[in-house]
């Protein structure tokens, strides 16, 4: 909250008459307060920034942007993939004075960002996704991370604690993104001892917490004992995991807080970081490179700290392993690798660098994964 | 008993929602103060951000056009008795089957184009509300269950349809439909940042009002309306009324999905299921089922929505608190309900002796 307003709800509070003209005076004063104080930056979120998630993930990242001097930081939380972005944008820009945009969720880009961004030409759009291509708006750009390392160093843990063999995942869509996660996941975990399975749970929807819970239950009625999981708020999944005694990796924040005993270690986003370097940048008046992307090495991707749970040997694999990938040129899918129905993914010798455009079209599950995509 | 008498029904009708309104917003000032907010800070608000500037008016406008489809398709229904409340099922059904017309009509000339479109979300829409109108009348099924419930299953079914049959391969983290082109996109009215949907759901208001107050038709609906029993006596159709009627509001609720895609999202995907249908019941009960009445109620309420985000950034309140204040409203509309009528009553009860 800016001090303008701060004050003059005391005002409000004090004389209700004057408040009707003070609140229609404000924005104005404020802008141009804004204006010779610095920068307004605008973070949109899709669901609840406390959700321990994706959006909780983001907001994190806003909060390290608010420790920032001469920055002014507004939020708005539960804002749909519809006119209402757009609305929310232009809002921000209009009563605000934002000059900087961070819509965080994967739907705000086309066609929100894209019809807006050409007529605001004074104000940056950086979006969460990847999406930005050739010919979009220049004062447009995209940013993202590779987490499915992250995932794989989860099932590095989850390989070493599992007594049944039996690993579950709770997954929203059979997206790429999605896929490539669930696919690291098993093969972490496969890393440690190869006769480990992972069944697979589809929901169908980014947060809908009763079929996580369902899904949750009857992953461990299958007897899976490591329960993760790539939903936006991964809450629900976690504390009904740990009540059903599972050993839990998170995803998007750090849950830990939610199952402190059985919580291992989870994929976490570093948006602080990102975004230090992005809002760092725009002050100085540097140009945003238009497409932002990186992984565990380059500090978009973090794990959270290793929970009491661990064992010592997985522990000691899980910083080996996270030291080569920290090295370079490690690889998740690498050959000989099938699918879960048989077909050939990469042959022997083969390798996909977590960049590799390949990835970005993943429509497989790999085998030991129990479950389809359809 | 004079004029008073006669003008005093004309004028409670109009006066009541208002008076909910006010009565609403009074109950939710209580819930800020106790929240120590300052309620006079958030009207100020809506006022700003819903109708103050020019840029107010387009974010509130921007909203209207799926409110007027949606309080249609839950007025038209509700003056036949019916309360079907599952609108939400037909736009996102409606959405979908204009998208995916639009992708095999890329081709056509643009007017042909649209016309099949628009005409295969109001079907869709139709079939679907229809049907509740028709398991009401063949099945007894109560209709707004049924509708409820038909809204998850369209729900569930469009998301299984644009994932699978109708999934553009080029969008791999979103799944959408084939997008539209550019010609077949509804634009924005001139000088106006609100698209054509928007005078489109106020046409079909006036007309929705003209069909139920002046014609035979409306008649026989509100006769069914108001009894039923009395209705079947006279030899009006009354299933076929019911079934005509839902059908109606199903097809303007599709046509609600078709602007929703052809104007705002360009494709089907998951960010149609927006539950503005629900939203619809409101506009409805506000308006008193009135068609004429739901275009200024739209506007008002499409107001407020504007007026969330501010709000939440402002007074550092939830998203939710614009839906506190709509079910305030909504449930002194529902109160006002049982003393509706009454006014004429209590005017010669306070005359009294002079009868």
């Amino acid at each position: 909250m800016p001090m303008k307003s701060t004050l003059s709800r005391r005002r409000f509070l004090t004389s209700t008459t004057a408040a009707f003209g003070a609140t229609a005076l404000m924005p104005f004063g404020a802008n141009m307060a804004r204006a010779a104080d610095g920068l307004t930056v605008g973070f949109i979120y899709v669901g609840p920034k406390d959700d321990y998630g994706y959006n909780q993930a983001h907001a994190e990242g806003a909060a390290a942007i608010k420790a920032m001097a001469g920055v002014t930081v507004i939020e708005e939380e539960n804002v749909p993939e519809s006119t209402d972005v757009a609305n929310t944008m232009e809002s921000m820009i209009n009563f605000d004075g934002a000059s900087l945009l961070f819509p965080t969720s994967f739907g705000y880009y086309d066609p929100f960002i894209k019809e807006l961004a050409p007529k605001n030409p004074e104000v940056r759009f950086e979006h969460c996704g990847g999406l930005w291509g050739e010919g979009d708006p220049a004062n447009a750009g995209s940013y993202f991370g590779y987490i499915g390392k992250g995932q794989y160093l989860n099932g590095i843990v989850a390989g070493h604690m599992t007594k049944t063999k039996k690993i579950g995942f709770v997954a929203a869509k059979p997206i790429p993104q999605v896929l490539n996660n669930i696919n690291s996941f098993l093969l972490g975990a496969r890393a440690v001892d190869p006769t480990i399975t992972c069944q697979v749970i589809f929901t169908g929807e980014w947060s809908l917490a009763v079929k996580e819970a369902e899904a949750t239950n009857a992953l461990a009625d299958q007897g899976a004992d490591v329960i993760t999981c790539h939903v936006d708020g991964p809450k629900v999944v976690v504390e009904t995991a740990a009540a059903r005694g599972c050993y839990v990796c998170g995803y998007h924040a750090n849950q830990s807080a939610l199952a402190p005993d059985l919580y291992l270690t989870g994929a976490e986003w570093n948006w602080a970081q990102v975004y230090t370097d992005m809002v760092t940048k725009y002050m100085a008046g540097e140009t945003i490179p238009n497409f932002v992307r990186g992984g565990l090495a380059d500090g978009f991707i973090k794990m959270s700290p290793l929970g009491p749970a661990v064992t010592e040997a997985a522990a000691a694999q899980f910083e080996a392993v996270k030291a080569e990938i920290l090295k370079g040129g490690f690889a998740v899918i690498k050959g000989p690798l099938k699918d879960n129905k048989g077909n050939v993914i990469a042959a022997e010798g083969e390798a996909f660098a977590e960049d590799d455009i390949k990835l970005e079209s993943m429509d497989y599950l790999v085998e030991g994964v129990i479950g389809s995509t359809s | 008993m004079g004029k008073g008498s006669r003008l005093l029904p004309a004028l409670e009708t109009a006066l009541w929602p208002l008076m909910a309104l006010i009565a609403g917003g009074l109950v939710f000032s209580l819930f800020l103060l106790v929240q120590g907010k300052s309620p006079v800070e958030f009207f100020a608000l809506i006022w700003r951000a819903g109708f103050s500037t020019a840029f107010s008016w387009q974010n509130t406008l921007s909203r209207v056009s799926p409110l007027l489809f949606a309080g249609l398709c839950v007025a038209i229904p509700a003056r036949l008795g019916l309360m079907v409340i599952g609108g939400e099922g037909a736009i996102v059904l409606g959405g979908l089957a204009a998208a995916v017309t639009g992708a095999q009509v890329a081709l056509w000339p643009t007017a042909a184009g649209f016309a099949a479109m628009a005409l295969s979300a109001v079907c869709i829409g139709a079939i679907w509300i229809g049907l509740v109108g028709l398991l009401r009348v063949r099945r007894g099924v109560n209709e707004t269950i049924a509708s409820l419930l038909m809204a998850y299953i369209a729900s569930a079914l469009f998301n299984h349809l644009v994932e699978s049959v109708f999934r553009d391969p080029a969008s791999l983290n979103k799944p959408s439909t084939l997008p539209l082109v550019d010609t077949l996109r509804v634009g924005m009215m001139p000088g106006l940042q609100a698209h054509w949907g928007v005078l489109a759901g106020i046409v079909a208001c006036i007309a929705a009002w003209a069909l139920i107050d002046r014609t035979r038709l409306g008649f026989a609906a509100r006769i069914t309306g108001d009894n039923m029993r009395a209705a079947q006596v006279q030899g009006f159709n009354v299933a076929g009324l019911i079934v005509g009627f839902t059908a109606l509001a199903g097809g303007l609720a599709g046509l609600a999905g078709f602007y929703e895609v052809a104007a705002v999202h360009g494709s089907a995907n998951a960010s149609l299921i927006s539950g503005v249908g629900y939203t619809g019941i409101l506009v409805a009960f506000l308006a008193r089922h009135n068609p004429l009445a739901i275009v200024p109620v739209a506007i008002l309420l499409a107001g407020f929505e504007a007026s969330s985000g501010l709000i939440q950034r402002r007074m550092d309140l939830p998203d939710a608190t614009i839906l506190v204040f709509e079910g305030c409203v909504f449930l002194i509309v529902l109160l006002s309900e049982t003393v509706q009528g009454r006014m004429p009553a209590l005017w010669l009860a306070l005359k009294g002796p002079s009868r």
